[in-house]
């Protein structure tokens, strides 16, 4: 389903190569899920034991957001100056350009976050346990939101204001990625086994891998007519 | 069994193009000889970029059918692997380098490579302008930056929406120098043009969308 090694290194390399000129945008991530780290504890107040309690809870809803507000860009850019017809032209497989695509979002957005989010939980004090356990479940649960997201953003690309309608579409996808990754942090705070969650969170990811591209190639071939 | 020479190495059978309940098109037939070029013509909306889109498989058409070597274009890979669109947005992100870009759609493509970018940059004329951002282009050298791309990616067959919008007398007739060195190997071009192109008659037809008649 690949497109050929060097054709694929290519895709890879642009996208990276796009996203990292367009610093502006790449920041919006972070800076709101900063946002939300800071304002919270503002509206719950003191009590530290309740903070921790609510913490991982808040980073997994905060991140998923934050990564909500890249998605659009995935191919919005690329339809508006042309380059996505000759993606879909030129590509040896489409499926194979939109995992790629996903992936460049993956590293760009989510891995950001998580490093954030791990250190957050250092200097707020997260139990070892938690911390792992807030980790583990982003690193296998995030690559759902970029591969779900690819999609959501390849069905809206040309829509006027299709960020609400993209978040609308999606967000009822990422709800047992939340599930489950909240689950997991809340069994280790709980000194409970989170390995059942762990694989469920592996599996969505499996099943997203497997799926998403292909929906996004046929939902960008259909947008494109 | 040999085909005869005269058979069109593109054949339009009997196509109609819809634009929402909008009738763009109907009941549209043409071939187009190997090493020929057709150059489109039409007013404002008669339909240019819907037929070249729908050539090119972004648009499949609504009735009727595309044939390529004989072969229909939704069941043969080979058009898809011999064909190269150049649309009215250029397909080059404005924050790449044009060098970037290129190279970028070259290995996209993925079917061998021509010549070098720097050279093809010099025959379009913009060799100086390889690590410019695109978007830093003006529209003309946006145009001759497509041409480039032409001259980078083999193939077969041109589809080429409004190449000549923003280019200059040199550019117009390095774009003709390219059609007529792509039809004697044998390749095909499809021109969408409000400007008549100067190449040899013998290998020049034109389709009006106006009227649907190919001369």
């Amino acid at each position: 389903m690949l497109s050929t090694p060097p054709a694929s290194l290519a895709i890879l390399r642009r996208e990276m190569l796009r996203l990292y000129r367009r610093r502006g945008q790449l920041m919006q991530p972070p800076l709101f899920f900063i946002l939300v780290a800071v304002m919270f504890p503002f509206a719950v107040g003191g009590d530290e034991n309740q903070l921790r309690a609510l913490a991982p809870a808040v980073v997994w809803v905060a991140l998923l957001l934050a990564t909500t507000l890249s998605l659009e860009d995935i191919f919005r850019g690329d339809h508006e100056d042309g380059s996505l017809e000759q993606l879909v032209l030129l590509a040896g497989s489409l499926p194979g350009a939109c995992a790629l695509k996903a992936l460049a979002h993956w590293l760009s957005t989510p891995v950001p976050l998580i490093a954030m989010a791990a250190l957050m939980s250092a200097v707020h004090g997260l139990q070892n346990e938690t911390r792992t356990a807030l980790l583990v479940s982003l690193l296998l649960g995030t690559p759902v939101f970029s591969l779900v997201g690819t999609i959501g953003s390849a069905l809206t690309v040309g829509v006027r204001g299709g960020a609400l309608l993209l978040a609308l579409l999606i967000l009822p996808l990422y709800i047992p990625v939340l599930i489950f990754g909240a689950g997991a942090v809340r069994n280790a705070t709980l000194s409970m086994a989170s390995g059942s969650e762990y694989f469920f969170l592996a599996g969505l990811s499996v099943l997203a891998a497997t799926l998403a591209p292909f929906a996004a190639a046929a939902g960008l071939r259909a947008r494109l007519v | 069994m040999a085909r005869p020479a005269v058979a069109a190495a593109l054949e339009v059978v009997d196509v109609e193009c819809l634009r929402g309940d909008a009738l763009i098109f109907e009941h549209l037939s043409f071939g187009v000889p190997a090493g020929h070029v057709l150059q489109i013509l039409g007013a404002n909306g008669s339909g240019k970029t819907s037929l070249l889109r729908m050539l090119s498989g972004l648009a499949p058409p609504d009735s009727g059918e595309i044939r390529w070597q004989g072969e229909p274009t939704t069941t043969s890979p080979r058009w898809r692997e011999e064909l190269l669109y150049q649309g009215i947005a250029g397909g080059f992100s404005a924050n790449l380098t044009v060098t970037e870009n290129l190279e970028y759609g070259q290995a996209l493509a993925a079917r061998g490579a021509l010549m070098r970018v720097s050279e093809a940059l010099d025959r379009v004329g913009l060799g100086r302008y390889g690590d410019t951002f695109t978007g830093r282009l003006s529209s003309g050298q946006r145009q001759r930056a497509a041409l480039a791309r032409l001259v980078l990616i083999p193939a077969r067959a041109w589809l080429l929406d409004e190449p000549l919008t923003a280019l200059d007398r040199d550019g117009k007739k390095l774009l003709e120098g390219m059609l007529r060195a792509h039809t004697e190997g044998g390749g095909i071009a499809l021109v969408a043009t409000h400007q008549g192109l100067e190449v040899p008659a013998s290998c020049l037809h034109t389709l009006d969308l106006d009227t649907r008649t190919v001369c």
